[in-house]
């Protein structure tokens, strides 16, 4: 039991620290116009990132199942335009489908 | 500094979360639940959704707990899928108007979805972010409560297709920024370094190491 809130603490202190650390430590300093380019790429890079381990991740293996399928058809619906929810729609949609089916 | 219109404000922020309720509902009530099942206690589980607020990482440190892993165990997998928020941080930094122990209070509100959102537009919005992650905190934080006293009477949220409805998520909100050809090849990068690492690392090191290709940004200069 006394594990358990060292884990809850810790992890919680840790995760507090890591959201202030923007706007707390770095407010409304700019950042070096050097550093402007690689920080405009961390919301393509970590959503891409987010888009695998969601589609393809596992428990330290990569799973194909039906999220693939599913996340693919949603791909589609977005380069032809759909917006988010639409897209969010059909992937649950396919992968619900695909696993009750199967 | 003068300050721009405010072209959204905090309502626009919580409209924009409100199709990405289930999400949250469903996520939230199967952490209760598993956190109940891991001996967490149902006070633990709360108060871990309150300060943590971020999903994965949750899960990650009650399934560790679950399966009788160590306490380090647990805190080093939820913090490696925490880092993320480090970058996402710093990512929108200059944001939050006020003081000091305002923007702690509000940043605690950057949530994967809130950030993604507030980002839509092609430059963060501050109310978009703490409107869409104030309704994100009230409901993560609710439904783990009420998860942790329903116990098993609950779905498995993946039978919903849940999880390839977030990948769409992601995928949707990313859209916009891979036009450029930049963004492109980072993101390329990103994908290749979270696949080749999600078979060799612990979960949340791929998506700290796909970071990284955020460093092509500095050849341009």
């Amino acid at each position: 039991m006394r594990d358990v809130w060292i884990v809850v603490a810790v992890v919680g202190a840790v995760t507090l620290f890591f959201k202030a650390a923007g706007p707390v430590f770095l407010g409304r300093r700019q950042l070096p116009p050097r550093l402007e380019p690689v920080v405009a790429l961390i919301a393509p890079v970590m959503l891409t990132a987010l888009v695998v381990t969601q589609t393809v991740g596992g428990d330290e293996e990569i799973v194909l199942d039906a999220r693939v399928p599913g996340v693919a058809v949603a791909a589609v619906a977005i380069w032809r335009g759909a917006s988010v929810v639409p897209a969010m729609l059909i992937a649950a949609v396919v992968t619900a489908l695909l696993r009750t089916l199967f | 500094m003068a300050a721009a219109p405010p072209t959204s404000r905090l309502r626009d922020g919580v409209r924009a979360a409100l199709p990405l309720t289930p999400g949250p509902v469903l996520f939230g009530l199967s952490f209760g639940v598993l956190a109940e099942a891991a001996g967490m206690g149902a006070s633990a589980a709360v108060v871990m959704s309150g300060t943590t607020f971020a999903g994965s990482a949750q899960f990650a440190a009650a399934s560790v707990l679950e399966s009788g892993g160590t306490v380090a165990a647990a805190v080093i997998s939820a913090v490696l899928l925490n880092a993320r928020y480090l970058g996402m941080s710093f990512a929108v930094a200059s944001i939050f108007p006020g003081g000091r122990a305002r923007r702690f209070l509000e940043s605690q509100l950057i949530v994967d979805e809130s950030w993604a959102l507030s980002g839509r537009s092609g430059r963060f919005e501050w109310p978009i972010l703490v409107g869409a992650g104030l309704l994100l905190y009230v409901l993560w934080v609710s439904s783990t409560a009420i998860g942790t006293v329903a116990g098993g009477a609950l779905g498995d949220p993946s039978d919903l297709g849940l999880d390839a409805a977030f990948a769409a998520l992601f995928l949707a909100l990313a859209w916009p920024y891979l036009q450029a050809r930049e963004a492109q090849q980072a993101a390329g990068l990103a994908g290749v370094i979270t696949l080749v690492l999600i078979p060799l690392a612990p979960a949340g090191v791929p998506l700290v190491a796909a970071a990284a290709a955020c460093l092509l940004g500095l050849r341009r200069a």
